[in-house]
């Protein structure tokens, strides 16, 4: 059974969002690293670039499979999380402290559609 | 739908060691169980056992046994001695690919083992029966009789020998085999594999295959899945059939002509391939190495740098065992020699990669 997390918000293609004030950090779910197995890259987007909601901002990359990053929010990127680029296992390890990307959010309706953890968890079923 | 796909003999200890299992030519197959990374690392550098008993084992015997194999394979299984395996391919006349085989000379006279991928069977079985006009030849698919297990790695002659007991096994070139009798019946020991690395190959009924499998395991060989299968044969630089090798892909295409042997009197698909040779081919296979960590997925375009498209990548991983992003592609001809430099387009930016040789990695094999 994969990790689910109180107090964060979940999208249908298993990013996780948490919010804070009106920046979003975005990272990707227990059971979406679970499926992808060894992630051994993580293809970021640059700071200040900016996405709407549904677009993909970057990839995952395991041994088997890519698989792109959809951001639930549109926004800029205001921080990246470096650390994955010399070690994308952080993913594997706590896919909910290896955040990959903040931010700014320019709609804070765009959290509406997502799922909190006990309808994320009703949706893995 | 899981009920349509076989099952091989080992399936239930895959279920029972936690395997992730995926669909796989028609059977329910073990991807991985400790993780991909962990499963490739211990072939390289000790040994790992996988099922392979979905392979297809098609015997052909008889008085024109060796006249017939050597009309369908590109290969020649006649001139070596028996106890030797031929690796080859058949082919359609136009030179496109039915399937690569390995062909094991039996040491009865006029019989031949063909061992051909899993998704071919069938094909492989009705292209073979529908060439035998005029042949006095018996072609029988005993894919269903026996299971396969490989033992692959540089420990795996130690677990050969030691653990199954099986020490004449020591003594195997590269591409022999040797038979084995167990509790009365048939084992076939192979020196070969599909990793780059040194390892045996064991043909068995499901009984004896489930207690080799047993064996390995309880002593601590590393169950292995094929995820790990794919990128270990990817690294050696061998052919995926329909990947690198298919009705459309000659093995000329595919850079593997040497083990078509034009020298050879005959053989079905012998002048479109000796054509290709003569004339060039339009596309090839060949290796990339990109600079870049993006990695390179089967289906992802192939440019110049202005663009213009001159390929599809047909099998991409970051290599583990050379931590780099690697992949093959079809190319033009034109843009396919050592050194050119290319693009490959991943998701929306286009990377830049280098012609290299394919086996991207030193394979360690057994020398004769």
């Amino acid at each position: 059974m994969s990790k689910i997390v109180e107090g964060l918000l979940y999208s249908e293609s298993h990013e996780w969002v948490k919010v804070d004030g009106n920046v979003a950090i975005i990272g990707v779910s227990d059971f979406a690293q679970s499926e992808m197995g060894d992630i051994t890259y993580v293809d970021m987007p640059d700071i200040d670039d900016d996405f709407k909601a549904g677009e993909d901002f970057g990839a995952l990359e395991s041994v088997k499979t890519s698989s792109e990053l959809i951001t639930p929010v549109s926004g800029k990127v205001i921080a990246r999380n470096d650390s994955l680029e010399d070690s994308p296992e952080l993913i594997n390890e706590d896919a909910y402290a290896a955040w990959i990307v903040k931010i700014e959010m320019s709609d804070s309706a765009d959290l509406d559609s997502l799922m909190n953890a006990k309808a994320y968890e009703e949706f893995l079923k | 739908m899981e009920d349509l796909l076989k099952k091989t003999c080992l399936h239930g200890r895959h279920l029972l060691l936690g395997a992730k299992m995926s669909p796989f030519a028609g059977y329910d197959m073990p991807i991985q169980y400790s993780g991909i990374i962990d499963e490739h690392n211990a072939v390289r550098h000790a040994a790992g056992v996988f099922d392979v008993s979905h392979m297809g084992e098609i015997f052909v015997s008889g008085p024109d046994a060796g006249r017939f194999v050597n009309h369908v394979f590109t290969g020649d299984a006649v001139s070596v001695p028996a106890g030797k395996i031929v690796y080859g391919m058949m082919l359609y006349p136009d030179g496109g690919t039915v399937d690569d085989l390995l062909v094991y000379r039996e040491f009865e006279p006029d019989s031949f083992l063909l061992v051909v991928n899993a998704a071919n069977i069938e094909k492989d079985y009705e292209w073979m029966v529908a060439q035998s006009a005029g042949f006095d030849v018996r072609i029988d698919n005993r894919s269903e009789e026996w299971g396969q297990i490989a033992v692959q790695g540089p420990e795996a002659e130690k677990a050969v020998t030691g653990i199954l007991g099986f020490k004449d096994a020591a003594g195997l070139g590269f591409y022999e085999f040797m038979n084995e009798t167990v509790d009365g019946k048939r084992v076939i020991v192979s020196r070969t594999g599909y990793t780059g690395e040194d390892g045996f190959e064991i043909y068995a009924d499901p009984e004896l295959t489930c207690r080799f499998w047993d064996a390995l395991i309880a002593a601590g060989v590393k169950p292995c899945g094929l995820g790990c299968r794919d990128t270990l044969r990817f690294e050696a630089g061998l052919p995926l059939y329909g990947d690198e090798l298919s009705a459309e892909i000659s093995p000329v295409m595919a850079g593997l002509g040497m083990f078509c042997k034009l020298d050879k009197p005959e053989f079905i698909g012998k002048d479109a391939l000796a054509r290709q040779k003569a004339e060039g081919v339009e596309k090839k296979i060949v290796g990339l190495a990109l600079d870049d960590k993006a990695v390179a997925r089967a289906g992802y375009p192939v440019e110049l740098e202005d663009g213009t498209p001159v390929g599809t990548v047909t099998t991409g991983y970051h290599s583990i065992s050379l931590d780099k992003s690697l992949c093959f592609a079809l190319v033009d001809s034109a843009h396919a020699a050592l050194g050119t430099r290319l693009m490959v387009h991943i998701r929306k930016k286009a990377f830049p990669a280098t012609v290299v040789k394919k086996r991207f990695y030193q394979t360690k094999y057994k020398k004769q």
